[in-house]
């Protein structure tokens, strides 16, 4: 009469647990990643642009034209195109582009990491200020702080973005010379190093070059600061309603009726729970930023994938294009597996119905 | 000798658009160290008094009382810390189901151990709290202490959270419905453990429920509750004797397996019941 009763729902299988978890994961994983080549391949042949006119100007003759035309294999049936396409992109070749006359991917090789190094302390600026933001009111809900907090995050998702770059370079750069403008670093630092991550902040202080470092520190500050009271308004915002949601439950009362206090309740048994959801929040945040922020690459003159991407629509870069669509697609895709992969450490109950 | 607990006039209102309202209005009683029972339907005020008792009444509540002292110390105007000191410690609350009062990414050994640790016996948690889970008769201790509260079924998770409650063995336990989250079958295992380490450890136990029948069975004394207010107190050995006709109702809707073929009577509710 005193059975224990562990619920179990896993079917019997001869596998282990991790395999099917990792097939799954894999098959998610590579149908999506198909459905983003498809996707850019069909964007590719619907948009009203030549690629043989794009690869050979206006003023080729006909026989060009048309060896062009043929060695692009436009001849063939889409299918055939496609496969071609696939097979390419699988390799990281997408052809060459046509502003800059190199390969798409050494291109995205040296965009990419601007942007990854300011999304990355956008989104650390976001969640370390976001988190202790969104209890604090949700522990003062009501309250004069949870009002400031909400006021605050209000104008953080509503002013537009490139206002508030303008309006901190104005302020920090210009007029009271805080911080460095426009750039990722000045020029005269910028052959201190030689760049080995692409990562500024990384490369310079694996060097020890420290003033090259203090200046990529004085570049980065303004925009990443601005990057990440984007997301920390939003960060703030869910972490005080998972908050007010979790600190509503029955196991709240029962840590009190123990008598832990109020502070480790808060920190431990509620922020604990609430971090559970807070993850994919986190991770959704740090892929919109991923995505390169246009605006704020363009404000801050950052040579990001934001900037790269841009140059290239406006110029009809097709391959270009594509190519960071593409990139853009796999990051989104790899941030989600990362959360998913999260959420089932933090959250005991999603363990066991793997 | 003076009672364990003494509650005089205790009243818990709430604000709401017409004002604030009374959930509680002059509730007094004294409590040895013996089982009382306190019956009501919801929302009589039964839930809110035990809660007043442990200090956790509602932030948006207010709750105030002539008299409300445990053990010669006056709760009314206890500070934070001393709360922190008193509950888990000496009084504590089983709640009614273990699917949302166990804390749901915490392993059940950590939540006993921390009650362990809270009140001093950091060395020895560990031991407190397999020997408590075996006091609640769960057979393989090791394994539910490793095990999260969605792996328990309802009766084992209700258990583990009497563990929990006892294990820094307090003065005095509030049981809020404990069973009426279990299985009928389920119900009076969990309630005859509850029984034993009651009494072994001679604490003072108030059950809250609204099945009259089981906390008369169960207890030394009932407390029957409407609106907010006690009504009557009872021996529970002598239910038969009720005066109070909202008692005299609840006791008359108990159906009887045997010779009873009348329909049920409804309870008539008397105005008068809320003076």
């Amino acid at each position: 009469m005193t059975d224990i009763t562990i619920q179990s729902e896993g079917r019997a299988s001869a596998l282990p647990g991790w395999i099917i978890k990792f097939g799954k994961l894999a098959s998610t994983v590579a149908v999506t990643l198909f459905g983003l080549l498809l996707v850019t391949f069909l964007i590719g042949r619907v948009v009203p642009v030549d690629p043989v006119l794009s690869v050979v100007g206006d003023r080729a003759s006909p026989s060009t034209y048309d060896r062009v035309y043929l060695e692009l294999g436009l001849d063939r049936p889409l299918y055939e195109q496609f496969y071609l396409y696939a097979k390419k992109a699988v390799t990281g070749d997408f052809g060459e582009s046509l502003l800059t006359k190199k390969p798409i991917i050494s291109d995205i090789a040296r965009a990419f990491p601007a942007t990854l190094e300011l999304a990355t302390v956008g989104i650390i600026i976001g969640t370390l200020l976001g988190i202790p933001a969104g209890v604090w009111a949700a522990v003062r809900q009501g309250r004069l702080i949870d009002q400031l907090v909400r006021i605050f995050g209000l104008v953080g998702y509503s002013a537009p973005i490139f206002w508030l770059g303008l309006m901190g370079l104005l302020l920090f750069y210009a007029k009271w010379g805080l911080v460095a403008g426009p750039g990722r670093i000045d020029i005269s630092y910028e052959y201190a190093f030689t760049s080995k991550t692409g990562l500024m902040l990384l490369d310079t202080a694996m060097q020890g070059q420290w003033a090259a470092f203090r200046n990529v520190v004085s570049h980065i500050a303004l925009p990443g600061a601005l990057l990440g009271y984007l997301s920390m308004a939003y960060i703030a915002r869910m972490t005080r309603s998972f908050m007010l949601n979790e600190l509503a439950q029955e196991y709240i009362v029962t840590a009190r009726v123990k008598g832990v206090a109020e502070w480790r309740i808060i920190w431990v048994h509620a922020l604990r729970n609430a971090a559970v959801p807070l993850v994919t929040v986190i991770a959704l945040s740090y892929a919109h930023l991923l995505e390169g922020s246009v605006l704020t690459e363009t404000v801050f003159a950052w040579p990001g994938l934001g900037q790269y991407l841009t140059n290239s629509l406006q110029n009809a870069d097709m391959n270009a294009v594509l190519g960071s669509t593409l990139l853009i697609g796999m990051v989104f895709v790899g941030l989600n597996i990362l959360s998913d992969l999260l959420y089932t450490l933090l959250d005991p109950r999603v363990r066991s119905r793997l | 000798m003076s009672p364990l607990l003494s509650v005089e006039n205790l009243r818990i209102s709430f604000p709401s658009r017409q004002g604030p309202v009374e959930v509680v209005r002059g509730v007094s009683f004294t409590l040895g160290r013996e089982r009382l029972g306190i019956v009501g339907e919801s929302g009589s005020g039964k839930s809110q008094t035990g809660r007043a008792i442990l200090g956790l009444t509602p932030v948006s509540g207010k709750a105030t009382a002539d008299r409300l002292e445990f053990d010669g110390i006056d709760l009314r105007n206890a500070t934070p810390a001393k709360w922190r000191s008193l509950r888990g410690a000496r009084m504590s609350m089983v709640m009614q189901d273990p699917k949302f009062s166990l804390n749901p990414v915490m392993t059940i050994g950590k939540q006993l151990m921390e009650a362990v640790k809270l009140h001093g016996g950091a060395s020895e948690a560990r031991d407190k709290s397999v020997a408590m889970l075996e006091a609640v008769q769960i057979r393989d201790p090791g394994r539910v202490m490793a095990a999260y509260p969605h792996e328990l079924s309802g009766g084992m998770g209700q258990r583990a959270m009497i563990a929990m409650m006892l294990v820094t063995e307090p003065d005095l336990l509030i049981a809020d419905e404990p069973t009426s989250a279990l299985d009928v079958t389920v119900q009076i295992e969990v309630l005859r453990i509850l029984d034993r380490l009651v009494s072994e450890r001679g604490m003072g136990l108030i059950f809250i429920s609204h099945d009259l029948e089981l906390v008369s069975t169960f207890c030394d004394r009932v407390l029957v509750m409407y609106a907010g207010r006690v009504v009557e107190e009872l021996d529970a050995a002598k239910m038969n004797e009720a005066k109070h006709p909202y008692t005299r109702g609840l006791l008359g809707c108990l159906p009887k397996i045997v010779g009873d073929v009348r329909p049920l009577p409804v309870l008539a509710r008397d105005a008068a019941w809320l003076e």
